[in-house]
């Protein structure tokens, strides 16, 4: 297994460079590789180097920070709800965070008062804390169908209400961008809340991976093993709630990308989340930068969707999940 | 429970009633009771026949069919697949009914509102019921496995189409222009906004049809209902039935999101009081579930039109505001 770890670790980050890489090229103006080189590190102030400093440098960072942060979160509540299809916006917490700034961005007081990212956090916790009550009230006999069903019904309210502030506040349309998600406002400052909140967390993430696995065999035997199921679960999720606050601040709702990584890394690496949590990082990093030029470039000049990548990647990983499930 | 049923249906017409009459009054044209009823059955002035006759009148009576349409379905789902939180919105044939009309605006010219030509009236409620015939075969297809399609499996597998159509929906809105976006939203959030006497041609039929032959086939399905073995053993071909029911469930879920678009959670509601009222045998469970559901959404439709007035509130998305907390507090409940 150590070994079959390393090379996972070696393949995506290899893949994750060479996404980065494309994404600082490709887009409506292809830049060569020089070009990157020279605005990176001779920046002349020309007009390739601005592209490539103040756009695309951001949006790919962004796009590979959201995305590990994104299937860690997934990893982490598949762990402690002991259920494979726990991902963070099945269970509505991006939703409760999109509310949020929805909100937000109706209210212009409320907006000067937090911010988006803020607001998203505020969403998050609310949300957070209606999973913790499912996850710790029913753990012992959750069945797929009833932790799916909880989170249909609570993001469904969540995107209620968001339609009703959007509503009210004259920005439907908007509500329509905030929920498909992407990159296109991704600047430096998203950068630097992504990357010191995402490390943060990351590490007590990894700091709470033994305790974790203890969990995800079951509660009496985390109990006999002198582990307190509560007290860990309510750990992990005070951590994945700033995790989805600032992805959802950043890049809006992005479905599925914590159902597919854990999916197939679980396949390759087993159960042990010690390692699942740092591979699922770094594996959703690769996938969503390279989501992310896909949504640049297919349709240039024109961007697609990146949900769209990552739903149609993500459906097929939840029905064959699904069907599996003894009737 | 018989006993019972003879009190609620009669508690519940009256309710029906009284929340009729209270959707009549309550408006942003301010009228009387006296004026109501002389414009209802003598003609008014015209501003009063068009409050009444042209918005309150065929509004109220939309809702009560898509009342009894969605609790229908909503009680059939449950019973066939034994799982007490199926719901017709909830497992994604709502989303694909609406999906199709999405599209169907999406590609259409741009006539908005008073534009419309009765063709399209006509027209979009056999698209929107393509849309639910292929998010239902779809969800079979995919649940199906060793000539059963088990008791969880439709339903997780309904849930997840539902969020994939639903990021296709949005996926198209984005690219729409302000008024075929407003057009699509009265679809997606699900409104009886611009509800018409052509409305009710749509739904009446069809929904007064299924419901009769639920009614009359209700002992299957109360058979269906408690399990797949005794079903079997009492010699009912039971994924036969299922399957009839479920494209029953389906027509009626359709018909219901042809002319109000996507609501959930009324298939839930209305069920659950009335079984816990009169009881799990469908022949009553059925009409007292029609009764409630139909109190719901009238109810829901006129603080929907007046709460925030001028502006207005779609239906479907009050309803689930009011359904969420209902059914969370059922999951929390029946553990």
């Amino acid at each position: 297994m150590r070994r079959r770890m390393g090379f996972v670790f070696i393949i995506a980050f290899i893949l994750m460079a060479a996404g980065l890489l494309a994404a600082t090229c490709l887009g409506a103006k292809p830049l060569s590789m020089q070009v990157v080189w020279d605005s990176i590190f001779n920046y002349d102030g020309g007009l390739d180097a601005m592209l490539v400093r103040d756009s695309r440098l951001p949006r790919a960072l962004c796009a590979a920070v959201v995305g590990g942060l994104l299937s860690m979160a997934g990893a982490v509540m598949q762990g402690i709800t002991r259920n494979p299809i726990a991902e963070p916006s099945i269970m509505g917490v991006t939703q409760g965070a999109t509310l949020a700034v929805a909100v937000a961005s109706v209210n212009m007081s409320v907006y000067g008062l937090l911010g988006n990212t803020f607001a998203a956090l505020i969403g998050a916790v609310a949300s957070g804390f209606l999973v913790l009550l499912f996850s710790i009230s029913s753990a012992r006999n959750m069945s797929l169908s009833r932790l799916l069903m909880a989170g249909t019904a609570i993001s469904t309210f969540f995107l209620s209400m968001a339609s009703v502030v959007a509503l009210l506040g004259n920005r439907s349309q908007d509500l329509a961008f905030w929920l498909s998600g992407g990159f296109r406002t991704a600047t430096w400052k998203y950068v630097w809340m992504l990357l010191p909140v995402g490390s943060l967390c990351a590490a007590f993430a990894m700091m709470l991976s033994g305790k974790i696995n203890i969990i995800s065999l079951g509660d009496d035997t985390a109990v006999g093993l002198g582990v307190k199921p509560v007290q860990v679960r309510i750990q992990s999720v005070a951590v994945i709630i700033p995790m989805c606050a600032v992805c959802v601040a950043a890049a809006g709702n992005i479905a599925f990308v914590g159902l597919i990584i854990p999916h197939i890394i679980r396949k390759i690496l087993g159960q042990d989340y010690r390692r699942l949590i740092p591979a699922s990082f770094i594996c959703g990093a690769a996938l969503l930068v390279w989501a992310d030029v896909a949504a640049k470039t297919i349709n240039m000049p024109y961007e697609t969707p990146i949900g769209l990548f990552s739903s149609l990647l993500g459906i097929p990983v939840f029905i064959s999940l699904v069907r599996r499930e003894k009737s | 429970m018989k006993k019972r049923m003879t009190a609620v249906m009669p508690v519940g017409i009256v309710m029906l009633l009284a929340i009729c009459l209270f959707a009549l009054l309550y408006g942003s044209y301010e009228m009387s009771l006296g004026q109501i009823f002389k414009t209802i059955f003598y003609g008014g002035t015209p501003s009063e026949h068009v409050a009444v006759w042209g918005i309150r009148l065929p509004r109220i009576l939309v809702s009560i069919f898509i009342g009894v349409a969605l609790s229908a379905s909503g009680c059939t789902m449950q019973g066939v697949t034994r799982n007490p939180l199926a719901e017709p919105g909830i497992i994604g044939i709502n989303a694909g009914a609406t999906l199709a009309v999405v599209l169907y605006i999406a590609n259409q010219s741009t006539m908005y509102y008073s534009a419309l030509g009765a063709g399209t009236l006509i027209f979009t409620p056999l698209i929107s019921m393509l849309g639910a015939f292929a998010a239902a075969g779809l969800i079979y297809g995919l649940a199906y496995k060793k000539g059963d399609t088990g008791r969880n499996r439709l339903i997780l597998v309904g849930v997840g189409i539902n969020i994939a159509i639903s990021s296709v929906v949005v996926l198209f809105q984005l690219s729409m222009n302000k008024g075929s976006y407003n057009q699509a939203l009265t679809w997606t959030n699900g409104s009886l906004w611009g509800t018409g006497f052509l409305y009710l041609a749509m739904i009446a039929p069809v929904t007064v049809i299924i419901f009769a032959v639920l009614i009359y086939k209700s002992r299957t399905l109360d058979v269906l209902s408690l399990g797949d073995e005794i079903a079997t053993g009492l010699g009912i071909a039971v994924e036969k039935e299922r399957k009839k029911f479920l494209f029953l469930a389906v027509l009626l879920a359709s018909a219901a999101v042809a002319v109000a678009g996507n609501i959930a959670f009324v298939g839930l509601i209305g069920p659950h009081i009335a079984q816990k009222l009169v009881g799990a045998v469908h022949r009553r469970k059925l009409p007292a579930a029609a009764v409630i559901s139909a109190c719901l959404v009238v109810l829901a439709d006129t603080l929907a039109r007046n709460l925030f007035s001028p502006v207005e509130i779609p239906l479907g998305i009050l309803l689930s505001l009011i359904g969420v907390p209902y059914f969370i507090y059922l999951m929390i409940r029946e553990r």
